[in-house]
């Protein structure tokens, strides 16, 4: 623990011998390619399949009519809706899946798919998600039966009369529009799958790129059940994954065909996506338009906030939250500030765009009400002319006010704010550099510093709240250590580059006192590992580390026994020491624990069973609240409007830490991802529904280059309920970087009365408002 | 890459490419360092019928200074650019441009003449051989031909190259001393297309009077630009802030920017303003050192 041991799996993937999904070749495996729709919205009048027939090694063309026979064209969303998985009759948007073309090689599938002939009947769609709210709008889902309107949910949280009574006789109301736009996860490997069915057999291999294998395996059965794929004849393998961050959680069209198509012929099926596929029909991410409000007083008490939420969801409701929570965990947005009254509401509709959306690296829409809160204590500041740090020093959730009961309903578990700023502020110099900015306004230079102290809200979690499609989100550990003292450990979580292989090995070692050398660290694989819900939301540590330390914990207790009957003392005569067991007031007289595992194969206690294993179901008593303290300081070149990150400090507390050089890493890509959307990236459609940026030329994923020099550094308050005090990480640099970076570069122009731009903030939109207020000509 | 069928042929000299590219006409595309030609057949937006690659025929690389001319092989890489001795001490505009093309991966692959031949006005090259007032020696079974860059650009992917014709060598006339050049690009990210790109290269006499001036502008017109206007602004001239401002307003007056993701017309137009003044100074600061 707290020791920076290099990643175990690092040795296979710097070498090019990580294993993947497109890795895979099996005997006599065919190839899918899909066929795509070109419209945001379209009957479909033919699918004529003759050319596609004639190409050279393609061997079928799979559509809607096909699976319908066997009841397989429609599939639920983890949020219990509905979503084709080929179309009968109406495409719903751009790049849905059409038909799919299956062949003998890849390239021969690639030919067929150009070579069907689709006749579309092309239909007005609905892209601006308020106008699909409006009466006389069309109503998308016609395949609902009775359904009048677009509109899917109304979610609330808070107290909405004390909050309107609140607004109606504050001193101070400031309001905001704004849109977090939607965005793609874009990991660098796609999705895709190879099924395997064995005819003879009846069982399922599924290789997967999934976030959580063990629960895909069960929405296979009971998708697959009426055809007799049970969950016993279902294995799920989920190999190396090359970044999931939210987007490998859902079910995809093409796995369900891949499946569909092996189970007919009992050959195995590979379909692996493409990148533009990958970006133009995979799950988006946000796509929130939020109206906040803050109140409070002109001294600069925070007394409430109000946020209203229009969530477009696309063509059907595919985000992958919890069941209860149809805006995940979004009511953590009353932020880390001391105030008892707030409501939040939210309306999720329908439009003609790609489904989704998924929690990208953000724990189920917490980057959005992040984004609200943060922005508009800025804009609180701004309204009452106090400095934005003191103004959250002033609200801060003080330490010893933990547990923290928020007016949403969340029990905060542990922080220290204060702390958490106070050295954010002293790493990055903030008095001087607001003297500079003074300086610098003076000249007419344009230069901003903005803040985020954000609190994250991560490891779903408590069994009483969270499940999803009614499987609650325990996870789960299982240690067996072998006569040798080494041990292989399996989880029901799965790693997608966040290094479970070390991180857990470190905390079997540290629990059991054998080196993490020696732990050898499995998941991914239905078949051997234990069941659990995977790895996203930051909840692997939480959860399935939570359950590495308890398993461990059993381990110790069964370790005392057998070194008590070794040492033929008692249990309550020995003491426990990193890797050993010795007798108190005889240090001299000791077992080491691999001296005692190898008794529990050669020489166990009459009476007790032999070997050395256990496993544990881990269901955590709360969520665990990290929190972190970010600091940007921008210049932007008058002339061009580009903004140029002079300086980003991050002070993350993440309670107790396993590996620092793990979570430097996954912070470092955390920011990088909170930079994207701040300054670059954007999923942007024409109001026919074309996506206008559906490829890497002008989908713009940050890269080093645009990357600052991250400056990172810690807190640590540790979570009280946690075995090992630790809470999850990989996601509040992407959580708490945004309002950082769009706080600062409307400081750097809020002299001008810029009080909030959207973001992505781009060199252009800075121009439009320079020019619009008259800075350049 | 799964791009629509193809045949390929790998000649060894060009006596053997020159006739196959006679066999095919049209059909046939010259693969050299393939970061045009590949993405766009992956995308089969192209679907050529037969590759010649040029990459086997040797002589085709270099860069060296004689009778008056920097020689550029039509094969030599951009990361050859980026790092030969004699361009990053003489014609620091290459270095300027080389580093802002795409990324170290294509640069390790996509070469000069490619990069010109490929005729797209959004590439980085054509700008600078405008402003360095370059000539194109394109080459046949029926001999060679030299034709000024000012000839080269037809229209969208169209230039002087023939079907038949492979472009083998770019010369850039040895500029006199007291010369300066310059090139950068506005890019939405590190291997970006530019939003506005424009390359200066300018000659200063001993009186300081500026006598040669060349300023060539990428993604700013349908085809690679020369702003002549504001090249005769320049010329006669000492280069005063108030004659280079008007230069840079001239080179944003005549450019023919269109709207796409990188910007509307109005903001591009204003950037070709801005870096048309910018590049100015940067070159006449090296003109001058």
């Amino acid at each position: 623990m707290g020791h920076s041991m290099k990643r175990k799996e690092d040795a296979r993937f710097i070498q090019g011998k990580g294993h993947y999904v497109d890795d895979i070749h099996l005997p006599g495996m065919l190839h899918m390619d899909i066929v795509r729709s070109p419209y945001a919205y379209a009957k479909i009048k033919s699918i004529n399949t003759e050319e596609a027939l004639k190409v050279p090694g393609v061997l079928a063309v799979v559509t809607g009519r096909d699976l319908e026979k066997y009841n397989l064209h429609w599939m639920p969303t983890i949020m219990s809706d509905t979503q084709m998985v080929l179309p009968t009759d109406t495409v719903m948007y751009q790049a849905q899946e059409v038909a799919a073309v299956i062949a003998t090689d890849r390239y021969a599938a690639r030919d067929g798919k150009e070579a069907v002939i689709v006749e579309y009947e092309p239909m007005k769609p609905i892209i601006d998600p308020y106008k699909a709210l409006s009466p006389d709008a069309p109503v998308l889902r016609t395949d609902k039966p009775g359904k009048t309107d677009n509109h899917i949910w109304h979610w609330e949280a808070g107290n909405k009369e004390a909050t309107d009574k609140v607004f109606a006789g504050a001193d101070v109301v400031v309001k905001e529009q704004m849109y977090i736009p939607r965005i793609h996860v874009a990991s660098i490997e796609t999705c895709g799958c190879v099924a395997d069915y064995d005819k003879v057999n009846n069982h399922l291999t599924m290789y997967m790129t999934t976030q959580a294998p063990h629960a895909i395996r069960t929405v296979i059965a009971l998708v697959a059940g009426h055809v007799g794929l049970t969950e016993e004849k279902i294995r799920v393998v989920s190999p190396d994954i090359g970044g999931g961050f939210g987007g490998k959680v859902p079910v995809y069209p093409g796995y369900v065909v891949a499946i569909a198509v092996s189970f007919l012929v009992g050959k195995p099926v590979k379909w692996v996506e493409d990148r533009s596929e990958n970006l133009q029909a995979d799950s988006f991410a946000r796509d929130y338009h939020i109206t906040a409000e803050m109140a409070g007083t002109r001294e600069g008490k925070i007394l409430a906030t109000r946020f209203k939420v229009l969530a477009d969801h696309g063509y059907t409701d595919a985000s992958a939250n919890p069941s209860k929570f149809p805006t995940g965990l979004f009511s953590i947005g009353t932020g880390s500030y001391n105030y008892g009254t707030a409501f939040m509401e939210a309306d999720a509709v329908y439009t003609n765009k790609p489904p989704g959306g998924v929690a990208y690296r953000c724990s189920f829409r917490v980057t959005e009400a992040v984004h609200a809160v943060e922005r508009i204590t800025d804009r609180f500041a701004l309204e009452i002319g106090k400095d934005p740090a003191q103004l959250r020093m002033e609200n801060f959730i003080k330490k010893e006010e933990f547990p923290w009961k928020s007016p949403t309903g969340w029990e905060y578990d542990s922080g220290d704010y204060h702390a958490g700023l106070r050295k954010a502020m002293d790493v990055v110099g903030y008095e001087a550099l607001r003297r500079e900015q003074a300086e610098k306004r003076q000249r007419g230079e344009l230069m901003g510093i903005g803040i985020s102290t954000f609190t994250e809200i991560v490891g779903a979690g408590p069994s009483k709240d969270f499940d999803i499609l009614g499987i609650k989100m325990f996870d789960s550990a299982e240690i067996r250590v072998h006569p040798t003292g080494k041990a292989i450990a399996r989880f029901g979580t799965k790693s997608q580059g966040q290094g479970h292989e070390t991180t857990y090995a470190q905390i079997v070692a540290e629990e059991l006192g054998i080196p993490a050398e020696h732990v050898q660290v499995e998941e991914g694989d239905t078949d051997t590992a234990p069941y659990g819900l995977g790895t996203y939301a930051s909840r692997s540590t939480p959860t399935a580390g939570a359950a590495a330390a308890v398993a461990a914990r059993k381990l110790r207790d069964k370790a005392r026994k057998i070194a008590a009957h070794l040492l033929e003392v008692s249990e309550e005569d020995l003491e426990w020491e990193p890797g050993k067991f010795t007798v108190k007031g005889a240090p001299e007289k000791a077992k080491t624990i691999q001296e005692i595992v190898f008794a529990a194969y050669t020489n166990h206690p009459q009476g007790m069973e032999a070997g050395f294993e256990a496993t544990h179901y881990y269901d955590p008593p709360n969520l665990t609240f990290p929190s972190g303290a970010y600091i940007c300081v921008v210049d932007i070149d008058k002339e061009t409007g580009e903004p140029k990150i002079r300086r980003f400090v991050a002070i993350d507390d993440c309670g107790n830490i396993i590996n620092p050089m793990i979570v430097q890493g996954q912070v470092h890509g955390g920011l990088t991802q909170g930079l994207a959307p701040a300054m670059y990236e954007q999923l942007i459609y024409d109001e026919d529904g074309n996506i206008l940026n559906g490829t890497f030329m002008d989908y713009l994923v940050p890269t080093a280059v645009e990357s600052p020099s991250w400056e990172t550094g810690h807190t640590v308050t540790p979570s009280p309920h946690h075995p090992i005090g630790a809470k999850g990480v990989g996601e509040s640099p992407t959580v708490g970087a945004p309002p950082a970076i769009a706080n600062a570069i409307v400081d750097a122009l809020s002299h001008l009365g810029v009080t909030h731009i959207d973001i992505p903030i781009t060199p252009i939109k800075i121009w439009k408002i320079l020019k619009q207020k008259g800075v350049i000509q | 890459m799964i791009p629509a069928p193809f045949d390929y042929a790998a000649p060894k000299t060009l006596g053997e490419a020159f006739a196959l590219l006679e066999q095919h006409g049209d059909e046939a595309k010259i693969l050299a360092g393939g970061h045009s030609l590949l993405p766009m057949m992956k995308l089969r937006f192209a679907s050529p019928s037969f590759l010649v690659d040029i990459n086997n025929i040797p002589g085709l690389s270099y860069i060296r200074e004689s009778d008056g001319y920097l020689r550029i092989g039509a094969m030599t890489r951009e990361a050859e650019l980026e790092h030969s001795g004699l361009i990053s001490s003489k014609y620091p505009i290459f270095t300027d441009a080389s580093k802002l093309i795409a990324d170290p991966q294509v640069r390790n692959m996509g070469t000069i003449g490619g990069n010109l031949a490929h005729g797209d006005a959004a590439n980085d090259h054509p700008a600078v051989m405008l402003a360095m007032r370059a000539e194109v020696v394109v080459s046949s079974s029926e001999g060679q031909r030299v034709v000024p860059i000012d000839e080269f650009f037809f229209g969208f992917y169209m230039t002087a190259v023939q079907p038949n014709e492979i472009l083998t060598e770019i010369r850039i006339p040895i500029p006199p001393a007291h010369t300066g050049s310059a090139y950068h690009k506005l890019e939405r990210k590190v291997g970006d297309y530019a939003t506005a790109g424009v390359a200066v290269q300018l000659t200063l006499g001993r009186d300081g009077i500026c006598s040669h001036a060349g300023i060539g502008l990428t993604n700013l017109n349908p085809t690679p630009m020369r702003a002549s206007r504001s090249e005769e602004a320049l010329i006669g001239e000492k280069l005063t802030d108030a004659v280079i401002a008007r230069a840079a307003e001239m080179a944003a007056e005549d450019c023919n920017p269109s709207e796409d993701l990188r910007g509307d017309e109005e903001y591009k137009r204003a950037m070709a303003g801005v870096l048309t003044r910018r590049m100015i100074h940067r070159a006449l600061d090296r003109a001058k050192a």
